[in-house]
């Protein structure tokens, strides 16, 4: 298996296909069909964010090993306009464009680890975790 | 990819068959309005089973069906939504609350069914 698959977003489009990208490569490394379904359910809304906040990313899958646990680590990156207020942007319900404002927070309750930098100007990156159970 | 649309007596069945675009949930909502129109339906089934995932904009998108459906005089189910995209649903945050659901194709027809006895003996 390689250990890592890469999808550019630009369009809608790549959302769905970074899902089934990734779907498929939590698949072979073995997570459960519940697990895989909020696995999409979190790239999608990664995805959504590039689309919509930045236009054009990245979306990094890799798989990842450690003291015998295996995961998968997923990565989102542009070079957007960032985030102005991170602590803001992940709480339930906050959203710039009057949308749900649930991408973010949901994303950080469906994995394990998550962590983001962003600046205003640069552009956001976010990487989040998650071990098989 | 398009959405079918097959119209059964009083009501408009549409089957999504795969994962769709944002832009192929736009269009499922603009044709759905339109034909509500031109057939004069009643009530409106959206068939979700084929769905893998209903993140926020889906879940946005089938509100907002609803709630347009229903300012051209149909009511609007969503069936088959599966157990684990309800459970990521839940995890997400995200509600239908205000849309009607029901298990499957036959549960979505039974309530429309339903619903529209009670409007028949309500207006007596
Ligand atoms: N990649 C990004 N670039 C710039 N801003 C972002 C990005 N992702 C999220 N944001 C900001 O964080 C807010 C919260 O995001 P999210 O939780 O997904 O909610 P929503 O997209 O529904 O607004 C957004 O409204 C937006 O202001
Ligand atoms: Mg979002």
């Amino acid at each position: 298996m390689r250990d890592e698959s890469r999808v550019p977003i630009h369009s809608d489009i790549d959302i769905v296909h970074a899902r089934q990208k990734g779907r498929e490569f939590a698949a072979r490394i073995g997570f459960s069909s519940g697990e895989l379904t909020l696995i999409a359910t979190a790239i999608s809304e990664l995805a959504r964010n590039i689309v919509e906040y930045a236009q054009h990313g990245e979306m990094i899958f890799q798989a990842i090993h450690l003291a015998g646990q295996e995961g998968i680590c997923i990565t989102a990156k542009d070079e957007g306009p960032g985030i102005l207020d991170v602590g803001q942007a992940l709480q339930d319900g906050y959203s710039s464009r009057r949308s749900y404002g649930l991408g973010l927070p949901g994303t950080k309750r469906i994995v394990d680890e998550f962590e983001i930098a962003s600046e205003v100007g640069t552009g956001t990156t976010i990487v989040v975790r998650k071990w098989k159970k | 990819m398009e959405v079918p649309i097959l119209k059964q007596g009083g009501y408009l069945i549409a089957s999504i068959q795969s994962a769709l675009s944002d832009a192929d949930l736009l269009s499922l909502r603009d044709e759905l309005a339109y034909r509500v129109g031109r057939f004069r339906s009643r009530g409106v089934i959206v068939d979700v089973t084929a769905l893998d995932v209903m993140d926020s904009f889906a879940t946005r998108t089938m509100r907002s069906i609803a709630h347009m459906l229903k300012l051209r005089g149909a009511e609007t189910v969503i069936v088959g939504i599966q157990p684990e995209v309800a459970f990521a649903m839940v995890q997400l945050g995200l509600t239908l609350e205000d849309v009607a659901t029901a298990l499957d194709l036959e549960e979505g027809l039974a309530y429309l069914n339903r619903g529209m006895k009670r409007e028949n003996t309500g207006a007596r």
